[in-house]
């Protein structure tokens, strides 16, 4: 008992002392104004990264790859440890994992009955993508910009190009839907939701943004530091990681069912 | 030619590159062996739900034929009955009438008998009869024949020897 007392008031004490020192030692002189800084969270024109000497691009573009590595690599790892160790009656992670797979698989054949092959792997991939990619931003992975000034990596859909990008795919694999199960009448019938890939990646983008504007927002001033990034940062995020997964794999999968429905011939009128 | 918003066309691409990389790399890796995975243990269930079912129709139908089997034998057992009881009443029948028979034939023989008896009873006694009244027309005969003092004498001789014999 008299040692649990000890820790705690050891405990108290660090805190106090940490917070003490963070309020004492002031925020680091900024390069720039918090107005800057939500412009170039918003236009990513001021904290550009070079991609391997070649080009300067947006961090957002950063965070795709990171994204895409890591996934890929866990994906390797299961592949060669986990995949072959599966059993009838599973274990946790391979029940998380058939949950997963079946979760889009299902999604797929519930909301396109006629083609759902291709379209249950591309929603697993994009789901996948924007849950990971959303997290992304709580591990607060630092890079430099071309400047040389270090800057927290964000999620990969706050930048308008990655929002862009995915909300096209999208588009073009509806279309590929529209295609492959109705031909001609299939193009017309994704060119008729001709705001779609408009209203998609601008979703993504104005989901993923806020978070990231109300973050920076947070982070900017050091007495706003405490406690409520748990909130705004941590449980916020969550939220749109789940949410923005959801709404993404279930439009695509809703709009390709609808164009990819077998044209039926329409019945003889007689006169 | 001045984009808004910092749109890069060429960044777009290579995010649609790198969505690539990462939807073939993640259907190769992880969705197409672990969906593999789970259809075919589905497809295992299948065929043993299958197996299964297949096996609970035959043995219905294995039920179903003994039961068939069972009824066809409580049939049998019922017309074995039903012949061995027919058997039965047609020989109680055939031995009663045999029995009728035998009691006719032997009223009749009896009867005849008894007629035969009676008939050689009546020639009999009508016999007798005839040597009866012969005997008696030759006693009456004998005695028209005889004196009529001597058959006094005869008479008185027998009434007093009989008083004498009293006495």
């Amino acid at each position: 008992m008299k040692q649990h007392k000890k820790a705690l008031a050891v405990w108290i004490f660090a805190v106090l002392a940490l917070l003490a020192g963070a309020l004492l030692a002031g925020p680091r002189p900024r390069a720039e104004t918090v107005q800057q800084a939500m412009r170039d969270a918003v236009l990513h024109n001021l904290n550009r990264v070079s991609l391997f000497g070649i080009k300067e691009v947006n961090p957002g573009l950063i965070s795709a790859f990171a994204v895409t590595a890591f996934l890929l690599a866990a994906a390797a790892c299961i592949r060669v440890f986990a995949v072959p160790k599966f059993k009838d009656a599973p274990g946790r992670l391979q029940l998380v994992l058939e949950e997963i797979v079946g979760l889009f698989d299902r999604m797929a054949r519930s909301n396109s009955p006629h083609r759902n092959g291709f379209l249950g792997a591309y929603l697993f991939a994009a789901g996948a993508y924007v849950f990971v990619g959303t997290l992304f931003e709580l591990l607060g992975l630092e890079a430099v910009t071309a400047g040389g000034e270090p800057i927290t990596l964000p999620a990969p859909l706050s930048d308008v190009n990655a929002a862009i990008a995915l909300g096209t795919l999208s588009y073009l694999v509806i279309l590929s839907g529209g295609v492959a199960g109705a031909g001609l009448k299939g193009i017309g019938r994704t060119l008729k939701e001709f705001s779609l890939p408009i209203s998609m990646s601008f979703r993504l983008f104005g989901a993923l943004l806020s978070g990231l504007l109300v973050t920076e927002l947070v982070y900017y001033y050091v007495n706003l530091s405490f406690v409520l990034p748990v909130v705004v940062g941590v449980l916020f995020t969550l939220l749109h990681a789940l949410i923005q997964c959801y709404v993404l794999t279930m439009l695509t999968a809703l709009f390709y069912g609808e164009v990819s429905e077998p044209a039926v011939p329409k019945p003889a009128s007689r006169k | 030619m001045n984009i808004p918003l910092n749109i890069d066309w060429q960044q777009i691409l290579l995010h649609w590159m790198n969505l690539a990389i990462l939807a073939g790399g993640l259907y190769f890796l992880l969705f197409a062996p672990v969906k593999k995975f789970m259809d075919q243990r589905a497809g295992r269930y299948a065929a043993r739900d299958a197996e299964i079912a297949q096996k609970l129709a035959e043995a219905e139908q294995l039920k179903a034929e003994y039961q068939a089997k069972l009824d066809g034998a409580d049939e049998e057992i019922h017309a074995a009955q039903a012949k061995a009881q027919q058997a039965a009443q047609q020989s109680a029948e055939e031995q009663l009438a045999r029995a009728r028979a035998e009691a006719g034939q032997l009223l009749a023989k009896a009867r005849a008998e008894a007629e035969y008896s009676k008939e050689t009873a009546r020639k009999a006694s009508q016999r007798e009869l005839k040597e009866l009244a012969a005997q008696a027309a030759k006693k009456l005969a004998s005695r028209m024949q005889e004196d009529p003092f001597e058959q006094f004498l005869n008479a008185a001789q027998g009434q007093g020897g009989t008083a004498h014999e009293e006495r």
